[in-house]
């Protein structure tokens, strides 16, 4: 298949950016997005011209790192899939496709598709943790946890911190990470020693990295790629206003 | 050159416990005063950072990622081991350790590997108290699992992403330590070279990745955790990031590499599609549990997969291996996968594909049971491949995965270049010529939490503080080096991509320093690889300019560096005359096709020092010492 590529071209965080097109020709079904742009970046290269610059690692959806919007939807329009694992079958001959960073005060761009996301380590770093030193931890198995706390401990510590749902958040909003994980400590016995505190300073942080708040659009759950539920959010805002009153 | 394992005397069981006591400790108030270098964020950097800033030492890491928490460690899927015995099925250290050292075919040391096995409860016992989620039985226990074909269940797992999971427990100590200021995180940044003054590790220079300003960094010490070099295969189930330029650099500078042919190649991956193909994908080996593996009878059959009868099915693992049939390890599956493809029985678009068939297990288990099991295994290969598995059988390949080989050191995980340590699966000391199944995640954690915080105090505590300044000579050198090989690589202008390179080496690799080697085909991957290297200094084409991010630099640079060590796995894989593990040499088997060992010439560690670029290496050998266990032979028929 052919298609009509618009892709955002930016130099660096202080160049004002803008769309340019390309063409990409003889796409394979069996492609995946990335590999596509990958053809359309060769041939950019051998013809001179600088190739489109995008996050990728792992290209299996678990590393977080691939970030782009496409047609203006975070990661793609294919439900619970990083841009990755989005395959070019999904798409026809002739379409015309938007490709474009992650948008959000608190994720300015570096250059053309690659954000810099260094604001959501911030934030774990003040409080996504437990303050647990190494060694002198007891055996595994003196605290039983049930098994339906330590599912949804995981169900949330699922998160891969790619951005998805602040990009796709009217209010660029980081609720839905940052949810993810007060929920996944919360919800083990381990974390709650720390709840009050955890829930205030990354909540704190948020807030001083310039992200929004949640207005319940549930925009995040519809584009995460690991399908984390909007009830964390609703978690967290428990936990955040039990923390306001133990002070 | 004279390598000292310093492998402690005693018991094998006590040698741990009385190296610890006979390593010399840093007092609490001199470890501020001490600075670490730790190049790499995945389980054994991550972890090992976190540690050694609890301790008190200043600590600055690097990673290329922009963000320490997305490590390849994040992909691993199945599991961690450690022997706990919660499942009262008779596991123990002992067991763990004969395990291991017999999956790497006796070609590890013993005391690493037992100490291996001794540190792993601990490791678990620590996750748990970090928060990682690890599945639970109705009871609230935690629940284990067998896996690569082990007789006990001593897996611990938290869904299909306990590598994620196990990182970011690591991830969140090591935030905790970056936000008290006893961390100084540096990512998108990439080691270039490593700096040796006066004989000992005392810095390195790396490139910002934004800006691409080119700094030198001193420490007291240097630790390496920057992975395998599985790329050099270019298609594997690694990231696309991942390298071999840090451990290379530091190979240049003097540190031995061992056992660089020892390459697992995982059997069950997602084959290639076509040529734009840029890694390949693995499918959790627990899939062999219920699934059948065959290939047609007939060459050429080109029929649809149900329209073969079974009597036209080759089971070929279940008729070779009657006991393990579908669970047999990693290297003889995949050299078996590979043996019916090159009959040309292989299925699929390439012919380079084998089914891994469930329509039994659905029979005799029901859809539902198979979409609990692996529901999201089959997502993902639907996702990727187009085809759903619950009505037509998988299609899967071997790729290359993991990396038994790396930088030599001794038992206190330090290089031949003192002050240089190196952790996970960078360095070359616990797996022997295979990896077993879970047992990457709990060697990374080993290293870093419970080993390299022990064993480099010692080293600190004799080798003093105080790094050099990075004004030093050696210093500069280091820069000039780094600066003078991105100006000639910006400089050539040619017509290929570096790409277009890696590829065509991966290609030569995989062909003849692959599943199966040869004497002719080795000597013929000496011939084209040097050639290769000529052609991409005079006709690699990289865009941009250095003080930019730029992508296509980056990639070249790496290229670079694999064109240079691919020699070093060819060599090494020439010289080891016998098939042992993941190395199996077609001149060396026995008539049913098995591997054949050669324990009374090749029981050694072959160390390979650097005699510049194209040149043989210097081959030192460190021998095997088998006091405990019996070499036997492996069989798994």
């Amino acid at each position: 298949m052919n298609l009509t590529l618009y892709v955002w071209r930016q130099k660096n965080a202080q160049d004002k950016g803008h769309m340019e097109t390309y063409e990409a020709r003889d796409v394979s079904p069996h492609m995946s997005f990335l590999e596509m742009l990958d053809v359309v970046n060769e041939q950019l290269l051998l013809d001179g011209k600088e190739p489109i610059a995008f996050d990728h690692d792992c290209r299996e959806g678990i590393c977080g790192m691939c970030s782009m919007t496409i047609n203006g939807i975070p990661h793609g329009p294919e439900k619970g899939t990083t841009v990755c694992q989005l395959h070019m079958r999904h798409f026809h001959d002739g379409d015309k496709i938007y490709i474009e960073p992650w948008r959000a005060r608190a994720f300015p761009v570096v250059k053309d598709l690659i954000v810099d996301r260094t604001a959501f380590d911030r934030i774990m770093q003040a409080g996504g943790f437990i303050s647990v030193n190494t060694g002198g931890t007891p055996d595994a198995n003196t605290i039983p946890i049930s098994k339906k706390a330590a599912d949804t401990a995981m169900d949330a510590a699922a998160c891969i911190g790619c951005g998805a749902c602040v990009a796709a958040c009217k209010n660029a909003s980081a609720m839905l990470f940052v949810s993810a994980k007060v929920s996944h400590l919360v919800n083990l016995p381990q974390g709650k020693i720390e709840a009050a505190e955890r829930v205030r300073k990354m909540v704190a942080q948020m807030d001083k990295e310039g992200f929004g708040n949640c207005t319940n659009y549930d925009e995040c759950e519809a584009v995460c790629p690991k399908e984390i539920p909007v009830k964390f959010i609703a978690q967290m805002n428990r936990e955040f206003l039990k923390a306001k009153f133990k002070k | 050159m004279k390598l000292d394992s310093k492998i402690p005397s005693g018991p094998l069981a006590e040698k741990w416990t009385k190296h610890k006591f006979d390593l010399k400790l840093v007092s609490p108030a001199n470890k501020r005063k001490y600075k670490i270098i730790i190049v790499g964020t995945g389980l054994a950097g991550g972890s090992a950072a976190a540690t050694l800033a609890e301790l008190g030492y200043n600590v600055s890491v690097f990673c290329y990622q922009d963000s320490p928490r997305r490590a390849h460690s994040i992909a691993a899927q199945g599991g961690i081991n450690a022997a706990k015995n919660y499942q009262n099925d008779g596991d123990s250290v002992w067991r763990l350790f004969y395990d291991t050292i017999k999956g790497g075919d006796f070609r590890s040391r013993e005391a690493n590997t037992y100490r291996l096995a001794e540190v792993s409860s601990n490791i678990i016992d620590q996750c748990v108290a970090q928060g990682v989620p690890f599945a639970r039985e109705y009871g609230g226990l935690l629940a284990n699992r067998s896996f690569g074909g082990a007789q006990v269940s001593r897996t611990f797992y938290a869904r299909g992403q306990t590598g994620q999971q196990l990182l970011l427990g690591a991830y969140s100590a090591l935030s905790r330590q970056i936000g008290k200021g006893q961390v100084k995180m540096f990512p998108r940044s990439e080691m270039l070279e490593l700096v040796v003054v006066d004989g000992h590790a005392k810095g390195i220079v790396v490139r910002n990745m934004i800006t691409g300003e080119i700094t030198s960094h001193s420490a007291d010490a240097i630790v390496l955790a920057t992975g395998g070099y599985g790329n050099v295969f270019y298609l594997s189930t690694n990231a696309k990031g991942c390298n071999v330029t840090a451990a290379y650099r530091a190979y240049k500078q003097g540190a031995l590499f061992a056992n660089p042919c020892y390459t697992q190649i995982h059997p069950t991956c997602i084959p290639k599609s076509g040529d734009y193909q840029s890694k390949l994908t693995l499918m959790s080996e627990s899939l062999r549990n219920d699934g059948r593996i065959w290939v047609p009878k007939k060459k050429g059959d080109t029929r649809p997969p149900n329209e073969i009868p079974e009597d036209e099915r080759d089971y070929y693992l279940e008729r070779k291996y009657p006991s393990f049939g579908n669970l047999a390890p990693r290297d003889i599956s995949s050299r078996s996968a590979k043996e019916v493809c090159d009959e040309g029985r292989g299925v699929g678009e390439t012919g380079q594909g084998v089914y891994l068939d469930f329509s039994d297990a659905i029979k005799r288990l029901g859809e539902d049971v198979i979409r609990d099991r692996y529901g999201n295994l089959f997502q993902m290969y639907e996702r990727i491949t187009g085809e759903d598995p619950y009505k037509v059988p998988m299609r899967i390949y071997p790729a290359s995965h993991y990396t038994m080989g790396g930088l030599w050191v001794d038992y206190n995980l330090e290089s031949n270049i003192p002050g240089l340590f190196v952790i996970g699966e960078a360095n070359f000391s616990d797996h022997g010529a295979n990896r077993l199944g879970a047992s990457a995640l709990m060697q990374g954690l080993a290293d870093g939490y419970f080993v390299l915080p022990y064993t480099i105090g010692n080293y600190l505590a004799r080798a003093g503080y105080g790094p050099p300044g990075t004004d030093h000579a050696e210093f500069k050198r280091g820069e000039s080096e780094a600066q003078n090989k991105i100006k000639k690589l910006l400089s050539i202008n040619g017509k290929r991509s570096a790409d277009s390179f890696h590829r065509e080496l991966g290609n030569i690799m995989w062909e003849y320093c692959g599943m199966a080697r040869n004497e002719a085909g080795l000597k013929k991957a000496l011939e084209l690889i040097p050639a290769l290297r000529e052609e991409f200094w005079q006709n690699v084409k990289v865009a941009g300019e250095n003080e930019e991010l730029n992508q296509s630099l980056e990639l070249a640079g790496r290229v670079a560096d694999f064109l240079e060590f691919a020699e070093i796995m060819c060599w090494d894989a020439l010289t080891r005359e016998e098939s042992c593990g993941a190395h199996f040499r077609e001149e060396y088997q026995t008539e049913e096709g098995e591997a054949l060992r050669n324990d009374k010439k090749y029981a050694y560690v072959s160390c390979w020092e650097y005699k510049g670029v194209g040149a043989k290496p210097e081959l030192h050998k460190e021998p095997l010492e088998f006091e405990n266990v019996e070499l036997a032979t492996r069989s798994y028929k």
